[in-house]
């Protein structure tokens, strides 16, 4: 049925291109596994519209630097790019996107979820449909706490309540270790779980005057937190990990609780990929003195550059990808679970995706706290949850993660990771001329 | 004379050029072992990868999502393009360097070289902006040049330093009996020098196969050699180790191929000569 309607969809599309001559589209793409399923499925659009994509499939960094690099010169090379929610609203703002708010009713822009559409908006122009959206939640082993007697506290738990809960389930004697986060330097990786913590603590970026404040006690806390968690309760060599690294150890059963993308709950829970897929559950990642900001906010989109000349063909197939119909698609096709998450409330109110995904609802509640908007304790001139929407993030946020990687390694001091943070950040911001 | 070398010196020389030879090749090794086990096997500790099942599934899937074969032929196309028109430069340019040498030929060798260490992405956006502008961006021909112009000076030193190694007097006996220039290098160097000028070609070929920062950057899907296509495979999330090992396997299989077969002259081009 769904199927069906689909396809018929996708041939209305096709007239409504006006029997426009074919296009050939070239798209850029990530390489994960919903990127994958859409290469595959994209056939059916090629056959229903008589264009064909070339598909260009780069490693994440590899990619945001080739397609920041064709798009800032208006090369020409690409006709549809997929981007993440930090580059949506800096390159719309910039002029380099094409706007995509009209894609048409049947698109169905309301059934989009709030804060997807929001971080993906520059001055209240939307620059680029999302494809998937995550937060982040705690997994944990149920099996494990039942063990060890642990109880979950209602509602929102704080981060020292989880320290504690941590130090009951840490069993390195049977392979266990309490906790594994992120520890590999990198404003995607180690600052995507320590920017919400430092949220958590009260922290944030920069001050309403765009003067960094990393040297802060909340700061000081959070990542003294991190750092004493980790050497007491993590794995050996924690900071050559990253996602995949604790992913893997965590559906291998080495680790008793895992903060990180909601995106993974997929993985987690497949028997084929996890040994620990019966026996793993989720709660929402700890608080702190606020509950803001906890969460981190991510998606990925496509979008089409302005330099491009097959914009209309573009659209289409955008309107095609990221539609409802695109997500039954792929439930009837490759199985509910595999369905794009957190972007569509309609994949939510679906029974068969939350007959699939018994994570679904903790999913769709931890999207929907993530607010880019308002994810601090105190005021800030800038949105982002884990991140900072400028230019100028990407190189601060390596330098603090490899600072805050140093002091985990026990090369420095926690003070001294953050004074050099500091010191880094007033530096560039003053080089790009902030206040602004 | 030769130095007398005793039996326990040998074998102590053959076992540490041995382990020396296991470690370089280890990582390759291991690649290979990867390439040939399930994702969720791939990624388990050392002795659980060593003692899984085998299979060649990353292989088919690899196979089945990329096209090799485009990606195969345009490397191909762009590493042999790259040398042979380098040689069509080089072969004149150190000539005139070895048997006519001027007042600064040394200094100008030298600050070829100095080429070489410019960071490339320093020059990488007026180089995009040219291409943008002749529409050579994604196109085998644009990166024919460019590598070309990369490898220019490796080329120009490696043929240098074996034409140095070859009698003036031979050339100067060519030109007795009436030789023209182009004769001269075409008929008498070049032959001699054909040891040389194949150990220049087997080194360039190979750099010019493995240069992954203006392959990645000046391609998108028609001119992409092999190293976008290994490319295509790196992911921070998600599993695709084996996918990933399969794909470099198959992309560095080729060339290592032609190394297994030629290191003889590989050895000697990088040896040879009193300068390097």
């Amino acid at each position: 049925m769904h199927l069906r309607s689909t396809l018929v969809s996708a041939s209305v599309m096709a007239l409504v291109a006006g029997g426009a001559l074919a296009e050939e589209l070239t798209i850029a793409t990530v390489n994960n596994s919903d990127m994958i399923i859409m290469q595959e499925l994209s056939s059916k659009w090629e056959e229903a519209t008589g264009n064909t994509l070339n598909w260009v499939v780069l490693e994440e960094n590899v990619l945001r630097q080739r397609v920041t690099t064709d798009i800032a010169t208006n090369g020409g090379s690409f006709d549809i790019v997929t981007i993440g929610a930090y580059e949506a609203p800096i390159w719309g703002a910039q002029g380099w996107l094409v706007a995509l708010d009209d894609l048409g009713d049947a698109y169905n822009y309301d059934d989009i979820f709030e804060p997807v559409l929001n971080g993906l908006s520059a001055d209240g122009t939307l620059y680029a449909v999302p494809f998937y959206a995550e937060s982040s939640f705690t997994f944990y082993r149920k099996d494990l706490f039942d063990a060890a007697g642990v109880e979950l506290p209602d509602g929102q738990m704080t981060y020292d309540q989880f320290a504690e809960i941590v130090a009951k389930v840490h069993d390195p004697d049977n392979g266990v270790f309490g906790t594994c986060q992120r520890g590999k330097a990198g404003w995607g990786e180690n600052m995507a779980f320590v920017g919400p913590l430092v949220n958590a603590f009260g922290g944030r970026w920069f001050d309403m005057d765009w003067k960094p404040t990393i040297d802060s006690d909340a700061w000081h806390n959070a990542v003294t937190y991190y750092v004493d968690l980790m050497n007491e309760f993590g794995p050996p060599g924690a900071t050559a990990n990253g996602h995949n690294e604790n992913r893997a150890l965590f559906a291998d059963g080495k680790c008793a609780t895992w903060v990180d993308a909601t995106s993974a709950a997929g993985y987690i829970f497949n028997p084929d990929e996890s040994s620990v897929a019966d026996k793993t559950d989720f709660f929402q990642a700890p608080k702190q003195v606020t509950d803001k900001g906890t969460g981190w906010f991510w998606a990925w989109a496509l979008a089409i550059p302005k330099s491009s000349q097959k914009a209309d063909a573009a659209k289409n197939f955008l309107a095609w990808s990221t539609s409802e119909d695109y997500v039954n698609l792929v439930g009837e096709t490759k199985g509910w679970v595999a369905a794009p998450p957190g972007t569509r409330k309609s994949t939510y109110e679906n029974q068969a995706y939350l007959d699939a995904a018994p994570f679904a609802k903790t999913v769709e509640n931890s999207i929907l706290a993530a607010n880019p908007a308002d994810a601090t304790l105190e005021p800030v001139p800038y949105t982002g949850v884990q991140f900072v929407a400028i230019p100028e993030f990407q190189g601060i946020g390596n330098y603090v993660g490899q600072q805050i990687a140093a002091a985990l390694a026990g090369q420095m001091t926690v003070d001294e990771a953050l004074k050099n943070s500091q010191q880094f950040a007033e530096r560039e911001m003053a080089k790009a001329g902030y206040p602004k | 004379m030769a130095r007398a070398v005793s039996n326990r010196e040998k074998t102590v020389t053959t076992i540490v050029a041995w382990t020396l030879g296991i470690l370089m090749f280890f990582p390759i090794l291991w690649i290979a072992i990867l390439s040939l086990k399930t994702e969720v096997d791939a990624i388990r500790g050392p002795i659980e990868v060593l003692t899984s099942g085998w299979t060649t599934e990353s292989y088919g899937a690899v196979q089945a999502r990329s096209d090799y074969f485009k990606h195969f032929t345009n490397s191909v196309v762009i590493a042999l393009g790259s040398t042979l028109l380098g040689l069509l430069i080089a072969v004149p340019a150190a000539w005139a360097m070895a048997f006519v040498p001027a007042k600064r030929t040394k200094n100008v060798l030298m600050w070829m070289l100095s080429t070489k260490m410019l960071p490339p992405v320093g020059v990488l956006i007026p180089i995009y902006l040219i291409f943008r502008d002749t529409g050579l961006l994604d196109t085998r021909t644009g990166l024919v040049i460019v590598l070309m112009l990369i490898n220019l000076p490796i080329i120009i030193w490696m043929l240098y330093t074996y034409f140095r190694e070859i009698p003036g007097e031979i050339l100067e006996a060519a030109r007795m009996d009436g030789a023209s220039l182009r004769k001269e290098v075409l008929y008498v160097l070049t032959p001699m020098a054909v040891p040389g000028i194949a150990s220049t070609v087997l080194l360039n070929v190979i750099l010019a196969w493995n240069e992954a920062f203006w392959t990645l950057n000046l391609t998108a899907s028609k001119a992409a050699p092999l190293t976008a296509f290994i490319a295509s495979y790196s992911s921070p999330e998600g599993l695709f180790y084996a996918k990933l090992s399969a794909a470099s396997v198959m992309a560095i299989a080729p060339i290592l191929i032609i190394g297994w077969f030629s290191q003889k002259q590989l050895v000697r081009g990088l040896t040879f000569g009193a300068v390097k």
